[in-house]
This record gives C-alpha cells, sequence and structure tokens, in this order.
C-alpha cells in the first residue's frame, strides 16, 4: 500500500443492468480512518454502490480500488480477507448459531487453522482456539453482550442483534466498514445509541466507516462527510454543513416547491 | 450400520441424493482391491489388506465426490437434490455396463471380513472426525454457511470451498460404508445402491435432525433395525417413510432427537 493511497477509491464506477443504467461515473473517495455517508432518495441507487463495494455486484465500466489495489473481479469473501467488512439492511445473523459463534465464525477468516488442524488436535490448534475465544469475549465485552453469549442469536432484542452483526464485522479486523442502513427500523432512542456505537467505533478502532443510511439525523449527526446520489448519479459530495445548504440535493429530496419539510427535518437533525 | 455418515449432509444443509453412488465408488473399489490382493499375500495380512482397501474405497468415493461436487454444488435445494440422484445414478449405470467388475450380476465372493469390530471402529472414526472438524472455530464456517450463504460470504468465508468440503468429506465416509457392506454382503450388485438406499441416507438424517449428530446416529440405529422387524411390512416401507416424513416435518421441523443445542463458550 502507497501512503498516498485512499483508504476506498471508486472511479468514474457505472453499472448497467440489461438496459438500465442504476448507477453512472460515480466517483468518491475515502481517507483511511474517515467517516463518510451515503445518502440519496429511495431508488438513487446508494444500496447499488454499496454491492459493487462489497463485491456483490461488478461494474460495468469504472474502477474500484482498496488501499491501491483493483477490486473488480473479487469475491465478498476475498474483499473480506483484504479489510473491507460490511453489515446487511436486514439483519443476516447466523441463526442456527449462538451470539459467541456468530463472532467465532467471522474469526476465522484470520485463523490459520484449517480442516486438518482441526482433525489433529495438536497444541498449536488449542492455542489457536483459546486465542480466538479470548478476543471474541473482548469484542463481546467491549459492546456490551458478553452476558448472552450462549443465547441464540436471532432471540436477542433488535437493537442488540444489529449490534451483534456490527461485532460480527469487526471481528475480521477490518480497515474499511461499511454499514447498509443501520438505523433502519429503530426509534428515536434506539438511533442516539447507535450514533454513540458508530463514533465509539470509529475512535476505538481507527478504520474507515461508510455509512450508507435513509436517516438524515444519523448521517448528519456522524458523518464527516457526505456523497450525496440521485438517479444513480452524484450530485454533492461534502461536509454536513455544505449538503444542507446545497440546492441540488434539497430539490432531489423535496422538488423545487416545498423546502419547508427539508428545512424542518435538517433543523431537526 | 455405519451410515452415521449421512451426518455430514446435516452441517451445509447441503440436500444429496447421491451418496448410494458414493457408496457403490467404495464398495467397488474396496471389493475389487481385496479380491485381486487376497490370493496374492498370506492370510495374516489380509485383516491389514482390508483396513486398506476400506480407506482407498473411501477415497475413491472422495475423488468422485470432488468431481461430482464442483460443478453441482453452485446449485442450491431441490436443483442440488435432482443433480446428486442424476450423479448416483450414472455412477450405478457405469457399474452395470463394466464387465470388469461383473456387469449386472455384480461381484461376489468377495472375502467375509467386516466385523463387528470393524464397523464399530469405523463408526467411531466418522463420529471423531465429525465431531472434531464441527467443534472447532474453523466448523463453525460450516454451518454459517448452511445458515445464511451470502452474509458467510461476507465474513471471509468462501461458500463455495466449504460445501464442496463437505460434500467430499461425506462421499468419503460413504465410501468406506459401502466397503464395509460389500465385505459384509460378500456380493455386491449395482442395483443394490439405486436412488432409494440414499432415500434412506436421507431419512435418517431428517429423522435424526438436521446438523444433529447423536440424533443422526440413533436414528441411523433405528432405521436399520426396525425394518428387520417389519419384514412382514416390507413392501411398504417407503409409504411408512413418506408418512413418518410429513409426520415429523409436521411435529418436529428440528428432528426427533433433539439434544442441548450447541453452546457457544465451550471449545473443546
Amino acid at each position: 500500500m502507497n501512503s498516498s493511497d485512499p483508504l476506498l477509491r471508486l472511479r468514474s464506477v457505472s453499472i448497467r443492468f440489461g438496459g438500465l443504467t442504476a448507477v453512472s461515473g460515480v466517483d468518491f473517495e475515502i481517507a483511511s480512518r474517515e467517516m463518510v455517508g451515503l445518502i440519496g432518495p429511495n431508488g438513487a441507487g446508494k444500496t447499488t454502490v454499496f454491492n459493487l463495494i462489497t463485491g456483490v455486484y461488478q461494474p460495468t465500466e469504472g474502477e474500484i480500488e482498496f488501499c491501491g489495489q483493483s477490486l473488480i473481479g473479487l469475491k465478498p469473501n476475498a474483499l473480506t480477507r483484504l479489510g473491507i467488512a460490511r453489515t446487511f439492511q436486514n439483519i443476516r445473523l447466523f441463526p442456527s448459531l449462538s451470539v459467541f459463534d456468530n463472532v467465532r465464525a467471522a474469526m476465522q477468516v484470520r485463523n490459520p487453522h484449517g480442516m486438518l488442524s482441526a482433525l489433529w488436535r495438536g497444541k498449536s490448534f488449542y492455542s489457536g482456539e483459546n486465542a480466538v475465544e479470548k478476543s471474541v469475549m473482548e469484542l463481546l465485552s467491549i459492546f456490551h453482550l458478553e452476558r448472552m453469549r450462549s443465547d441464540a442469536a436471532t432471540s436477542l432484542p433488535y437493537g442488540a442483534q444489529r449490534r451483534l452483526e456490527i461485532v460480527r464485522a469487526l471481528a475480521t479486523q477490518p480497515r474499511l466498514l461499511l454499514l447498509d442502513e443501520p438505523a433502519a427500523g429503530m426509534n428515536p432512542a434506539e438511533k442516539e445509541e447507535l450514533k454513540e456505537l458508530i463514533r465509539f467505533i470509529h475512535e476505538k478502532f481507527e478504520i474507515g466507516i461508510l455509512l450508507v443510511e435513509h436517516d438524515m439525523d444519523v448521517v448528519m449527526g456522524v458523518c464527516e462527510r457526505i456523497v450525496v446520489l440521485e438517479y444513480g448519479k452524484m450530485i454533492a459530495d461534502g461536509s454536513p454543513e455544505e449538503i444542507r445548504d446545497h440546492p441540488a440535493v434539497i430539490e432531489a429530496y423535496l422538488g423545487n416547491e416545498d423546502e419547508d419539510d427539508w428545512n424542518e427535518e435538517v433543523a431537526n437533525a | 450400520m455405519t451410515e452415521a455418515c449421512g451426518s455430514i449432509l446435516g452441517y451445509t444443509g447441503q440436500f444429496s441424493l447421491g451418496h448410494a453412488g458414493f457408496m457403490s465408488v467404495g464398495g467397488y473399489t474396496a471389493a475389487k482391491l481385496t479380491l485381486v490382493t487376497v490370493a496374492l499375500i498370506p492370510a495374516s495380512f489380509h485383516p491389514i489388506a482390508f483396513m486398506i482397501a476400506c480407506l482407498l474405497g473411501g477415497l475413491a468415493a472422495a475423488v468422485a465426490g470432488l468431481i461430482v461436487g464442483i460443478p453441482s454444488l453452485r446449485l442450491r435445494g431441490d436443483y442440488l437434490a435432482i443433480v446428486t440422484l442424476g450423479a448416483g445414478e450414472i455412477i450405478r449405470v457405469i457399474w452395470q455396463n463394466t464387465e470388469a467388475v461383473g456387469g449386472a450380476s455384480g461381484l461376489s465372493g468377495i472375502p467375509k471380513s467386516t466385523t463387528l469390530g470393524w464397523t464399530f471402529a469405523f463408526a467411531v472414526l466418522t463420529i471423531y472426525v465429525v465431531l472434531c472438524l464441527v467443534n472447532s472455530t474453523y466448523g463453525r464456517g460450516f454451518i454459517a454457511v448452511a445458515d445464511d450463504e451470502l452474509a458467510a460470504d461476507a465474513m471471509g468465508i468462501n461458500p463455495v470451498r466449504y460445501k464442496v468440503t463437505a460434500f467430499v468429506v461425506g462421499a468419503f465416509f460413504a465410501g468406506i460404508a459401502g466397503a464395509l457392506y460389500a465385505h459384509h454382503k460378500q456380493t455386491i450388485v449395482p442395483t443394490g445402491f439405486d436412488w432409494l438406499k440414499s432415500v434412506d441416507i436421507v431419512v435418517m438424517v431428517i429423522l435424526g435432525g438436521m446438523g444433529r449428530t447423536p440424533g443422526v446416529i440413533v436414528a441411523a440405529i433405528l432405521l436399520t433395525w426396525l425394518p428387520e422387524q417389519l419384514r412382514v411390512i416390507a413392501d411398504y416401507r417407503m409409504i411408512v417413510y413418506a408418512l413418518l416424513i410429513i409426520l415429523l416435518m409436521i411435529l418436529r421441523p428440528q428432528g426427533l432427537f433433539t439434544f442441548k443445542t450447541r453452546k457457544g463458550a465451550s471449545v473443546s
């Protein structure tokens, strides 16, 4: 990695599904340890961009680089090994595993012990397993989940499931964390907690975060920089203050006629 | 008896109907090996030769599993079941048309080397391997893939590799089971490995509970023992199976025998 390379760089990325251009010419960068928000009205292509970065889709045109390395053609699991972790908009924990094992399953990316080692069960296997167990417990206690470690993951309350999904992503030791609409379905109190949580992760783990989010309050509250999409095109890229007053953004969200709603929404933020 | 190997099935949630095919690969390989070598080596070495033949039978089945598994594991659910069913039938037809292994009349005169001891030893080996694999950080990957492939992929787990691995391990033990079967019956014919045999194995796994080793073992023993006791209604076995599965799906979708679910904190 060249020190001048950003953590993530998208260069004129486009994707077409048949005749439909879902995303065209998207250009932005995320510096290491930067917290960036990606917003846009419904159907603007936020999730498509997210899926392009995580390897679910491959771009039709353009280049995506992580620390200077091209991500084109790599599968999601290869991206995770490089240091990109993600969460899902609709929580996808492993339902038949406990809280502990959900995190443990994600640890194996950084665990060198494979099948033969699990069968032979030598000393290094046990020390490896102990190390995994220790780091799982550390992570769980940081996020106040250690008391629920034996519970089925899907039996947790909604907010705790969201938290666990983030913990599971962090267990792969990423340098970039992608959060897909983490505030979806949360009440105002939970949203406040989520904002705290995201800020905390950003400081504690010193990683870059890309937050794809619908909720203006959350994005305005935590992000250092915001990228706005509309109809698959980037219409703005700037600080929360700049975005707040950006005429194109206001128009995209509310059309020209009633700016009042927008002002009301950002005033609450 | 050792069809507890079917438990492999449960852990990655792959529905395979081809295990009879892999059993036959193991059975034929091992039987041919012992038939060729039985005259060449002194009698005192026969048990060792038998063991090696069993392991080679397993390996041959594993190779067959790899060949079938790599292309077909891109499919899921019903499609995978049909492809593996087809693969199992293809293997059977190959035996039927290969004169070197007796064609339709099969191989006979195989030494009766399978003893309770051997069967038990291989059953223990199977259970040990399955438990060791699953009770490790690595093994949690299999369950993760079975639960949610997309999420597992995003956690850095390569789903294709895990599924093929599980499939090959399953085929290996099916091969060993086939070798034991051949040396127990002393004769094998291609029709002994038709898809109904695979259905037997799948029924055991479903009855025992997907991905629950102790349950599958109990179910395997039960389903081997029951038909023996109910010879009189043997012709209706498949109807009974169908009814059993339907009843089970309604009453106990998690399997007949559920023991304590896997606890997180214990790394055994």
